[in-house]
């Protein structure tokens, strides 16, 4: 049994907020490199330089890279044999507190979604803890932007629409999300388990790193075909028109019903920020 | 085609841009968001005044983050227009001249354009810290309650954005995909 105190969480996840904001993953950075390079189009091309120059600034600067710096979305893989000394929830709200506020990051969050008053410090983080065996404790700090979170659907698709109607669903999903999103966008897709469960699993596929496939081939080709079908569709950097829709998509899969298909996509975009530490 | 404007620029200067064109604006524009939008809708019909004049202005829909001490502005991209579409018809129909935004736009604000002589232009989504750098003066001038959608009045200096949508009915979320798919066609 390894003890935990949350004063550890509580500055992991203040550091990994500010973190989160300021620098891309290097696998987004990457993706974002490789498609200016590749990009025939002249204007897209030149969106795509000015997206790569914001990166710069940002650093430059120490300035968010965008404006959205997001809903905390906190995920925490946390071994059975940790004990957390004190209140473990309230600890990673803390560190949000903390770390939007010494960052000179946006608060974007209202406490009730109805009366909308802001709660001045972007708490509370949405949180989602995942039990793993041992003794390790790992946190990541996904930042959301709502521009494109609010082009994210989830569908009850039929069995019988089967792959196609899935890819035709997804399809969609970015058409009509179009310039809204700030694409090229990235993908986390759900497919399986029930209504709220393939939901979680379009945001857990925006953890995974662009540049690694689904571990079965079957979905690592599905992801492919995907891919190449949205980059097929000429909206292009920020809606303008190119080559460049999307950067990357990952498929998260699980068992479902024999009477059921869920479908989800959570739309991200070229801003898609994440950052871990292990404690 | 690229242009340089100033927020002062007469009808005919915004009459000769296109969708697709690139512009470099400097000047003053008002920054306000969903929130503030609702309350100028508000205050008009109440008969109260705006927080600026509204007449010849340029809106720009950011909500930036907090400046850090020395710095003029935090990150300051642009938000999803398309929420201000219930709003924005009325604005433009009341001489606001210039939307800067991302995203598409309803038919009715499409028309409103066309009727008004306007013109809505792109910044760069995500991309706050670029954005920033051409901020040169920012202050806050109503409902500072509102914390990052309080309208701000910004000095700007060759703001680097896209014309979306012209006076002409060009749009170039239509044209620019439609254009790149003819070229991708015919290659």
């Amino acid at each position: 049994m390894r003890t935990i105190p949350t004063q550890r969480i509580t500055e992991a996840v203040a550091a990994l907020c500010i973190e989160a904001n300021l620098r891309l993953p290097a696998d987004v950075q990457a993706a974002l490199d490789a498609a200016a390079d590749a990009e025939p189009w002249p204007l897209a091309k030149t969106t795509l330089h000015f997206l790569q120059d914001n990166l710069t600034a940002a650093a430059a600067q120490d300035l968010p890279i965008c404006q959205d710096t997001g809903m905390a979305c906190v995920f925490v893989q946390l071994g059975t044999d940790v004990h957390i000394e004190g209140d473990f929830e309230a600890a990673v709200h803390e560190g949000v507190r903390r770390g939007y506020g010494e960052g000179y990051l946006r608060k974007s969050i209202v406490a009730d979604p109805l009366r909308r008053q802001n709660t001045g410090d972007n708490t509370p983080a949405a949180i989602t803890v995942h039990l793993v065996p041992g003794e390790g404790c790992r946190i990541t700090v996904a930042p959301k932007g709502f521009g494109s979170e609010n082009m994210s659907q989830v569908r009850m698709l039929k069995p019988a629409d089967g792959v196609e109607g899935f890819k035709q669903f997804v399809l969609d999903v970015v058409k009509q999300a179009g310039s809204n999103p700030c694409p090229p966008i990235v993908l986390g897709i759900g497919v399986g388990g029930s209504f709220d469960k393939v939901a979680a699993l379009a945001k857990q596929a925006l953890l995974r790193p662009l540049d690694v496939p689904n571990p079965d081939p079957f979905y690592a080709r599905l992801e492919a075909e995907l891919l190449a079908e949205i980059n097929a569709l000429g909206i292009g950097p920020q809606g303008f028109g190119g080559k460049t829709t999307c950067l990357g998509l990952a498929i998260e899969q699980m068992p479902t019903h024999v009477a059921g298909l869920p479908a989800s996509v959570n739309v991200s975009c070229h801003a898609t920020r994440r950052a871990s530490a292990e404690l | 085609m690229e242009h340089t404007l100033t927020t002062t620029c007469t009808a005919a200067d915004l009459a000769a841009l296109r969708a697709g064109d690139t512009v470099l604006l400097s000047g003053v524009m008002y920054t306000a968001r969903d929130a503030a939008h609702k309350r100028m809708i508000e205050a008009l019909s109440a008969g109260q005044p705006l927080p600026f004049e509204l007449d010849g202005s340029a809106i720009y829909y950011v909500g930036p983050t907090p400046e850090r001490p020395g710095q003029v502005i935090g990150s300051a991209g642009p938000t999803t227009s398309g929420r201000m579409d219930a709003y924005s018809p009325a604005l433009l129909d009341l001489g606001n001249k210039v939307m800067i935004g991302k995203g598409q736009r309803s038919n009715a604000v499409k028309d409103a354009v066309v009727r008004n002589g306007a013109v809505y232009l792109a910044a760069l989504g995500g991309a706050g810290a670029l954005m920033a750098q051409s901020v040169k003066s920012l202050e806050v001038i109503a409902w500072p309650d509102l914390g990052c959608e309080a309208v701000r009045r910004l000095e700007v200096e060759n703001m680097p954005l896209t014309v979306i949508l012209d006076a002409h009915g060009g749009d170039l979320y239509q044209s620019g995909p439609a254009a790149y798919l003819a070229a991708r066609e015919k290659a």
